[in-house]
Order: C-alpha cells, then structure tokens, then sequence
C-alpha cells in the first residue's frame, strides 16, 4: 500500500510536447511509471517518447483510460488545463505549473471539490510512490522504498531531506510536494489523514514553511486525529518579516505564521521540529524505535 | 503589487464607491492651491507603500492655510520606513460620526475570497486582531456565487441597523468583491468607512494589492507600480526568472526553490554565517539564467563569496553547471565560490565544473561552513 499513486496509476501528460513537459515525461516513464497518453491541443495523433498524444484530455481518457493527469503547461493556461482534466474524467490532478494566478487557483479548487477529484498543486514537484510511479519532477534516484510518509511545501527541500532519510536507511512509503501557492490543492490535513489510514506508513514527516497559519492547524489536527509519529521541519527559520503579504493576510493568520510560532505550535502537541535538515533522519529514527517498544 | 491611496481610491471611483473629494500633489504650492480649491480644512496624506503612515506623522488634518503650507513642507520629503514621501493627497475634511472596517482578501484554509468587517475602524486592524478578534466578521465567498444579494446584506447588518445605511452597504459591498474579481487584487481594503453627519457612506481611505501572477493579464494596475531601487532589483530578476530578496550579510547564495533557499539561509546563519540575499533561480533553469543569477550577485558589493546550493529537480545541474562556466568566461569574478550539486543529471554537471578546477563540497553543512571560512579568512 501507499497513498495516491501506485502501479495500477495511469497518467496523462498535459503539455506534453514543451520543454520541461518532454524531458520530464521522458524521467518519468524511465522510472517505470505508467504513461499511457499526452495531451498538446493541435497535435492529437502524433506520438512522444512512443506516448500516442491527444488533442483533449477526454479523448485521451476515453482512448486510454487514463486516471491521473499531471500539468506542464505555461502558468497562464495551468487554471483552464486543471479543470479540463477534472471534466475529462481524471481523478487526481497534479499541476507543476509555477505562477498560477491565485483567482485561477481558487476557480479551480472550488470545481475540483464539487467534482470529487483530487488535486495537488500547483507550483509543486509533484509526488512518488518510490520502485511505483513516480508523478513529477523529483529526481526517481534519492528514493527508496520504505515507510515513511512525507508532505511537504517545497520542492527541492524535500529532495534534501529525501536523501537525508534514504542515506540513513529510512525509505518511504509515498512522498508528497503539497506546493508553496497560497491557494493549492490537497494540504497537511487531508494528506495526514491518508498517511494515518495507510497499512504501510509507520512514520510521517512534515515538511513546512513560514507564512498562513497551516501548520499550526496541521499540528491540532495531529493532536485531535493522528495515533503515528509525526516529525517536522519548518524552512525560514531566519527570514525577513513582512516580505509577501499586507494587512489581511496577517489577520487571517493572526498570531501565527512565524518559524517560531510554527516550531512551538508542533512541539506542544509532541511532535519533535529539526532544527537543521540534517537533524531529521535521527529523530524519525527515535520516533519508529518509540513505536515499536509500545507495540 | 501595492499602490498608493489615491490610485485605490481612483479605481474605487470608478465602479462608483463614494471617495473623499482630493487631488494628489507633488509642491507645497500644489498642496496649497488644491486646499484653496477644495475648502479648510482638509488632511494632507503622505503617500507611500508602507503602513502606519499616521503614527509616523504622515497624516494631518489643517485648518488654515498657513498651516497647510508648513505642514505640507514637513510631510513633502519625509521619510516613512525607509520611504521617501514624494507626493501627498489632500482631502477635503469630512464630519463623521462612526468608522468601521471592510476588506477583501484570500483565505488560504478556505481557498476562496473572504469579506472581513468590523465595527472597530480606524485603528490598525492587526491589533483589533491580536487583541479582539472576535471583532471582525468573516464571511467566505463562494466563487461560483459571488457576492450575492442575501450575503451582502447579511455583512451589512453586522455593523448597521439603518436601512438607508444597510442598502448602501450592500451596493458598495458588491461592487469591492467585483472590484477585487476584474484586478486580479490579493488585497481590498476601506479603513476607515465612514457615516458621514449627513447620512452617507463614504471610503476616507483604501488600500488595494495586486497578485503578481496576474499582473501579466492586468496592464492597467501594471502601469501604477512604483518600484523602489531594491524592488527593481527584485523585478528585473523576476523577469529573468529569478526571485531574489537583498539582505544584509556577505554570503551570496544561489539556490534552486524557495524552500530550499530558506533553509539554506537557515544552515549559513545556524554556522554563524550572514547570508546576502535569497536568490531562488527557480525551476526549469536554461543556462542564461544561471548567467543573470551571477550578475546579480557580482552587482551587490557586500558580496565576498558566493555559495551555490543545487538540488536537480526540474532544473538540471549540467544546466546550471554550463551557465556557471559560460558566466565565468564573461565576467570578472575575483571572490571564491563555494558549490554544492545534487539530484537530476547532477554527475554531469559536477563533471563539467571538475574540468574548470572548480572546488565541490558533498553536504549543505560542509558548503556552509566552507563559505564561513572563506569569509573569515578575507575579515
């Protein structure tokens, strides 16, 4: 088991034909992932690394069966491609675009939850279930088969921390890049919860970042909801105040959304925050060895 | 994106909000002739995009001419956090007799537009939040309604009991979310909205932001931005697909993601270290970019070594590896660098720097450390 992805995914590559689409689409199905169609309006009928391409994403899905989509399209077109993916049939939805207008961003998640289909993203690396499928532009080779569940707000610190826990000999279970956007898809909450009911994850890790208040509901939601060790991190630790948002955004997020705030809040509900990344692996090591004497 | 008052307060007028009677000045004889015209007294506003512009005496309400003339050479100049206050809006006086607070923004657990409203205008509303937050009503926008008739008139009766008041509201409520909805704003705020001695609704200040995404769909509000000399800075690196943020240490430091950039300015000053700036060359990085990374670090002086910390994702290290090289071969660069590779195609690229006996460290601890070194052994 995993959360998400696994063998039995089928994906669709939407923007398959750009630069980063292409390469990517090319790492992916190296890994072993199942790419069964592409998507580039205009250019249905042609293939891609031996990949047919579609011209919309219900011919790809009625021709294929395709069950997952990831996004490679410019930021401009990411909102419109989200929810073709939703009306096309698609389940889950990973957008790597960066730069997703926010407006988009909300259009876009309020359909997907009417619709029941999951998103993840934007602005994120997406996801793997390492030796399984891997849905993204994470680096397959850091991975290892594992345990451990992790969700995180960034891109290329989870890779950091990913090789920190493989060279330590923690694998993973499924790891999950949630994006840094201030309106994305699926977040801490939902992904613990999936984390929690999964048969193969024994540990979970929680990778956040300064800025809303969404670790400090992640770290009540672990108090009132999760029975498995949680360990985070929290990145910013050292940032200038008052870089991105004005006046309401400080009220939303009103006494929180500092590292400090951030640190303390997990603390006080038992879940132990790395100082530094290379801290990490230690004290998921303490956190397994904890559960195993209870057990 | 922020704009000034006046700006806010211009596309407010616009879809119809009632906004004071002013006019934006750049002279003391400006401020003067506009006070003339508009009648005493009047309140002279600093404009500039930084808050608490009242505390910092940036606002005053004049009486008479005199000292319109000698308040106006006070504020015209003066420096407001770091903001030099090159223009002020003079306002005609307005009796009032309550003030209340409304604003627009993103809610990021509800992932929609929220309606903040509050019977505690006037003051900064982030102490209303510490202190009272049950003083401000939240209402969430459901983005396939909008703001409908019943909701508006549901935040209307939180804070009036008059009808005359309540049906006002209801139509300045509406036309805000619209407002916030056409410009693409992350931000739209009336603090204070007044009830005029006559009975009237009326916005005596606005303040409007902008999502930055959205910008490239927004050439009108694009127009409006007044970047100061370190946000140009900030913006001709977005334009090359880098997000950079001047700091005050002498570490330059290049990283790949924004996560990534904050914990390694996390490790440099865990270290003892002082980064110089978060730079984040983003995702998908062609080797030009890698260039203009290196221009804007060699153009901070502070700078005394520069530390490159890569983790390959979607950006490739023999990308970054190659503009390193080609950024070597075009420009002078006489200050150590420290480099630390990771991730995809990332034996390339330490290939390729191996060749130009460019020195790599293996872990973010020993690059930081590294780099500390170095910047002591120059001290």
């Amino acid at each position: 088991m995993s959360i998400l992805v696994n063998k039995d995914t089928k994906l669709v590559v939407q923007g398959i034909t750009g630069r980063d689409g292409s390469f990517h689409t090319g790492k992916m199905k190296k890994y072993g992932t199942n790419i069964v169609a592409g998507v580039s309006p205009g250019k249905g009928g042609q293939t891609i690394h031996d990949i047919p391409v579609f011209n919309t994403v219900e011919d790809a899905v009625k021709a294929t069966g395709a069950n997952t989509s990831i996004i490679f399209v410019p930021a401009p077109l990411a909102g419109d491609a989200i929810l073709e993916a939703a009306d096309g049939g698609i389940e889950l939805v990973v957008c790597i675009s960066e730069g997703v207008p926010t407006l988009d961003m909300v259009k876009a998640t309020n359909y997907l939850k009417n619709k029941g289909v999951k998103l993840i993203g934007a602005n994120c690396p997406g996801l793997i279930t390492p030796d399984e499928s891997l849905i993204g532009i994470l680096p397959g080779n850091i991975f290892k088969k594992g345990n451990v569940g992790l969700m995180s707000r960034s891109g290329t610190l989870t890779y950091l921390m990913v090789s920190l826990l493989t060279n330590n000999g923690l694998g993973q279970s499924t790891c999950v890049g949630i994006g840094g956007d201030p309106v994305a898809g699926l977040y801490y909450q939902e992904l613990l919860q999936m984390f929690e009911d999964d048969p193969e994850t024994e540990a979970i890790v929680l990778i956040g970042e300064i800025g809303g208040d969404a670790e400090e509901r992640a770290a009540q939601y672990i108090k009132e909801h999760i029975t498995k060790p949680v360990v985070a991190f929290i990145a910013g630790q050292t940032a200038p105040p008052g870089k991105r948002m004005g006046h309401a955004g400080a009220i939303i997020s009103s006494g929180s959304g500092t590292a400090t705030e951030k640190i303390a809040a997990f603390e006080a509900v038992g879940v132990p925050v790395a100082r530094r990344p290379v801290e990490l692996p230690e004290l998921v090591k303490e956190k397994l060895a904890e559960r195993k004497n209870k057990k | 994106m922020k704009i000034h008052e006046y700006q806010a307060k211009e596309i407010f007028s616009r879809y119809s909000i009632p906004v004071t009677n002013e006019t934006v000045c750049y002279t003391v004889d400006e401020v003067v002739a506009a006070a003339k015209k508009l009648g005493m007294p009047v309140v002279v506003k600093a404009q500039v995009h930084a808050g608490g512009r009242g505390k910092a005496g940036g606002v005053k309400l004049v009486r008479t001419i005199e000292e319109t003339r000698a308040t106006a050479g006070k504020i015209l100049g003066m420096d407001i956090k770091g903001y030099t206050v090159e223009k002020v809006l003079v306002a005609q006086g307005v009796k009032f007799n309550s003030e209340f607070y409304v604003g627009l923004t993103i809610d990021r657990n509800s992932k929609s537009v929220i309606f903040m409203a509050s019977a505690e205008g006037g003051v900064e509303i982030e102490e209303v939040a510490k202190e009272n937050p049950d003083a401000i009503y939240k209402f969430v926008i459901d983005p396939d309604l909008g703001m409908t008739d019943f909701l508006a008139r549901k935040i209307a009766f939180k804070l009036f009991r008059d009808m005359s008041l309540v049906k006002q509201a209801v139509d300045m409520f509406q036309k805000l979310y619209q407002i916030f909805i056409d410009t693409d704003a992350s931000l739209v705020e009336i603090n204070p909205l007044v009830v005029t001695d006559d009975g009237k609704l009326l916005a005596l200040d606005g303040k409007m932001n902008f999502d930055d995404n959205a910008l490239y769909r927004q050439p009108e509000i694009e127009a409006l931005n007044e970047p100061t000399e370190d946000e140009k800075k900030e913006i001709a690196a977005k334009d090359s697909g880098l997000t950079y943020i001047r700091l005050d240490g002498n570490i330059g430091c290049m990283v790949n993601g924004a996560g990534l950039a904050m914990a390694t300015m996390d490790v440099i000053k865990h270290f003892g270290g002082n980064p110089a700036n978060f730079l984040d060359i983003g995702g998908s990085s062609s080797p030009q970019k890698v260039i203009d990374a290196m221009n804007l670090l060699m153009s901070d002086k502070n700078v005394k070594v520069i530390m490159i910390n890569i983790f390959g994702g979607i950006t490739r290290c023999d990308d970054v590896a190659r503009g390193l090289v080609t950024a070597l071969d075009q420009m002078k660069v006489n200050i150590p660098i420290v480099i630390r590779l990771s991730g995809t195609n990332a034996e390339e690229g330490l290939r390729i720097i191996k060749e130009k006996n460019l020195p790599t460290v293996g872990s973010l601890s020993e690059a930081a450390q590294e780099a500390i070194r170095l910047v002591n052994q120059m001290m």
